[in-house]
């Protein structure tokens, strides 16, 4: 955000270069795709149209999509404080659990209590699982990223268990619970939509994508507009100068990852009260990582986040449609077409930058002065 | 912005869909897999489906269309997928597919579904089960028959019931020949990374021979092959899995406990082709010559006569039902410990 006030109109830095990123990890993903034998612009059509092209598609898009926002501003969050958060994973796996435990226990319960309360428990959880390892950091100078990632597999193992031998249907095969009762689901938005009168193709999105939108307000407001979000920005960006300001960096830095693992969390409710209503094992499928990247993209601000969220999610959901159609492009296919995006978007960012910005920087300014 | 994007590319995608559509009409006998999450080139579970249906290809002629699931929201999806697309028969890989198969093939009662290694209860669904502890138990009897140590160890991949139960009917071949033979188990790990870290299991399979085992089973999908490689390295014996894996190491490869996957897709594809399929549950063990230990000319000097007689007895009298072989899975929990 801060490198925009460069002498360059605001959308070149905000909207042209982004898509000259994008189209030059596109182009060479085609010429992967071209090296495998597939015809390119064959495959990024049934890319694009597999994730925008029908109701459905969309559908599915914009459920991915609203993960990567979760883990997303989770990612943001903590960047803002100088701390990066690559525990989402586990975050949003202890998140299922708080409000997977919702689900099973209060079955039968009103909605407007169940699933308030499951929204609340998915956060609780999630900030708990973050807040040891912010604890850690704060007091004991254990390194955030070394904790946060074993975390993660803290996470795989607690869930696992719980799984196999405690929530488990005895002489099931499969490790996972007993379906919620429907009361306790997340609705849907196809089913919202058809009790106001509108048809909408069938998807697992549902109500959490609002959830999300809420979310990327209130990171908004709180990040820029209270005076919470200011002192967490400052130790972000010099913890020193926010020990001279008055701030304590221990509460910020505790607050912070408290607050990025309860964002994280929501993934659970997406997921769990969303979609598959039971818990289940590894649903949280990489979407704690892939946040790393939506927030790298989106430049860590709620806006960016939602809308590099959606490319994700289009490639997600394109992507399974890709190899889908085309078998020679496998699933290792559209991974490498995902890595490609994150490194022009991400790693590579600065590759177009210097020419792009003189492009723009030379043309309208020196003229008045000239003259 | 977007709606306007989307309605110009719904515009073009329907004429397109048309155009596709109409090739798509001829009825004919489409064929589909869905695999696990893993992957199909496992060198294990996954790839065993995947022999079958290209052994299937070889034999009819038939092309069939294969998805790999990548995350959960995938599965069902890809089955309604699958089936909207015209497939007439879709196997469906892993216990993990059971829930949203239940719910899609409720949506097609006229596509023919199977699953293997879980249960669906509708009329257009088969259900392939094994009963991995009967040929685990065979590969266990042999395991305690060998052993000088009297220390034989397993290793499993990802801690779930179906690894369970290959270490449970394990243990109860080996106690049923040595009572005071110790079984060290490990499983690899709590993540589906478990069933693809050969670097680990051959650690756990060296852990276990430095405690005195002198023969690891591995049930663990590509994991084994790290444990297949420490045993050879140590100068040791190991158990492969699922498929024949006596030739991967001729000579330390003790034996291998070989699960029909392959020949449950081949012959739901060819029945579904012939018209034979049928729904319902089929529960296959050694009486069907679906689960089994292999012997070889890789493995042939390893196994004596005398040994052979053994297993082949014991396999004979679990077909009879003279010897009960317990399903961890039926009340998770083994007789044996």
């Amino acid at each position: 955000m801060a490198r925009s006030s460069d002498d360059v109109p605001a959308w070149v830095d905000l909207a042209l270069l982004p898509l000259v990123n994008l189209l030059a990890a596109f182009a060479i993903a085609a010429v992967v795709i071209a090296i495998l034998g597939e015809n390119p612009f064959k495959a990024l059509w049934v890319l694009f149209y597999g994730a925008l092209g029908y109701g459905e598609a969309i559908g599915f898009t914009l459920y991915y999509a609203t993960n990567f926002i979760f883990t997303g501003l989770a990612v943001a969050v903590a960047f803002h404080a100088g701390l990066f958060n690559i525990g989402g994973e586990g975050q949003a796996y202890l998140g299922g659990l708080g409000c997977g435990l919702v689900g099973l226990a209060l079955g039968g319960w009103p909605p407007a209590i169940v699933l308030p309360l499951a929204v609340l428990a998915a956060m609780l959880f999630g900030a708990a699982w973050a807040f040891i390892p912010g604890y850690l950091q704060a007091k004991r100078g254990s390194h955030i990223v070394i904790t946060t990632i074993m975390f993660n597999f803290i996470a795989a193992a607690l869930m696992t268990y719980l799984l196999v031998n405690v929530f488990i249907k005895p002489g099931q095969q499969s490790p996972e619970s007993r379906e919620f009762d429907p009361s306790s689901w997340m609705p849907f938005v196809h089913e919202v939509a058809a009790r106001v009168g509108i048809t909408i193709a069938r998807s697992p999105l549902n109500m959490s994508v609002v959830v999300a939108l809420v979310a990327s307000v209130g990171v908004w407001v709180f990040l820029w507009r209270t005076r919470w979000g200011y002192a967490l920005r400052v130790v972000g960006h010099n913890e020193t100068a926010a020990v001279y300001g008055g701030i304590a960096p221990v509460r910020v830095v505790i607050g912070a990852m408290a607050l990025s693992g309860a964002l994280a969390g929501l993934v659970g409710v997406n997921a769990i009260m969303g979609d598959q209503h039971r818990l289940i094992l590894n649903f949280t499928g990489g979407y704690g990582f892939v946040g790393i990247a939506v927030a790298l993209m989106g430049r860590n601000h709620p806006v960016g986040i939602c809308l590099a969220a959606l490319l994700f999610g289009a490639l997600y959901q394109g992507g399974a449609e890709l190899s889908f159609d085309l078998p020679r492009l496998t699933k290792e296919v559209v991974v490498v077409i995902q890595g490609l995006i994150i490194l022009f978007c991400g790693a590579f960012e600065g590759l177009f930058r210097p020419r792009l910005l003189a492009l723009f920087r030379r043309a309208p300014a020196p003229a008045p002065a000239k003259a | 912005m977007i709606t306007r994007r989307q309605g110009a590319l719904a515009a073009v995608a329907a004429a397109c869909m048309m155009v596709l559509g109409a090739g798509a009409q001829a009825q004919e006998f489409v064929p589909a897999l869905v695999f696990d999450m893993g992957g199909k080139f496992d060198k294990s579970f996954n790839e065993a489906a995947y022999s079958g249906a290209q052994k299937f290809k070889k034999d009819s002629g038939v092309d069939y269309r294969e998805f790999e699931v990548t995350n959960e929201t995938q599965r069902e999806q890809a089955l309604r997928n699958m089936a909207r697309r015209g497939a007439t028969v879709v196997v469906a890989i892993g216990f993990a597919h059971a829930t949203p198969l239940q719910v899609v093939a409720k949506e097609f009662p006229n596509v023919k579904f199977t699953i293997i290694d879980g249960v669906v209860d509708l009329p257009n669904v088969q259900s392939v089960l094994f009963k991995e502890q009967e040929g685990s138990y065979l590969v266990g009897m042999l395991a305690a028959l060998t052993s000088k140590t009297g220390k034989v160890g397993f290793v499993g991949g990802m801690d779930i019931p179906l690894i369970r139960a290959f270490a449970c009917g394990y243990r109860q071949g080996v106690v049923a020949v040595n009572p005071k033979a110790e079984v060290f188990e490990n499983m690899t790990g709590t993540t589906p990374a478990a069933w693809n870290d050969p670097t680990k299991g051959g650690e756990l399979a060296r852990s276990q021979f430095d405690r005195g085992a002198d023969i690891v089973y591995a049930a663990a999908g590509a994991t084994g092959l790290g444990v297949l490689q420490a045993a050879k390295d140590l100068g040791k014996l190991s158990i492969g899995v699922d498929s024949n894996q006596n030739h991967l190491h001729p000579g330390s490869v003790l034996t291998s406990m070989v699960k029909g996957v392959d020949v449950a897709v081949y012959n739901a594809f060819k029945d579904a082709k012939a018209g034979t399929w049928k729904g319902g549950i089929q529960n296959l063990g050694l009486a069907e010559k679906a689960v089994g230990w292999a012997l070889d000319d890789n493995n042939r000097k390893l196994v004596s006569a005398e040994n052979e007689k053994k297993v082949n007895d014991a396999m004979a009298d679990i077909v009879s039902g003279k010897v009960k072989v317990v399903d961890y899975r039926a009340g998770n929990s083994c007789p044996a410990k």
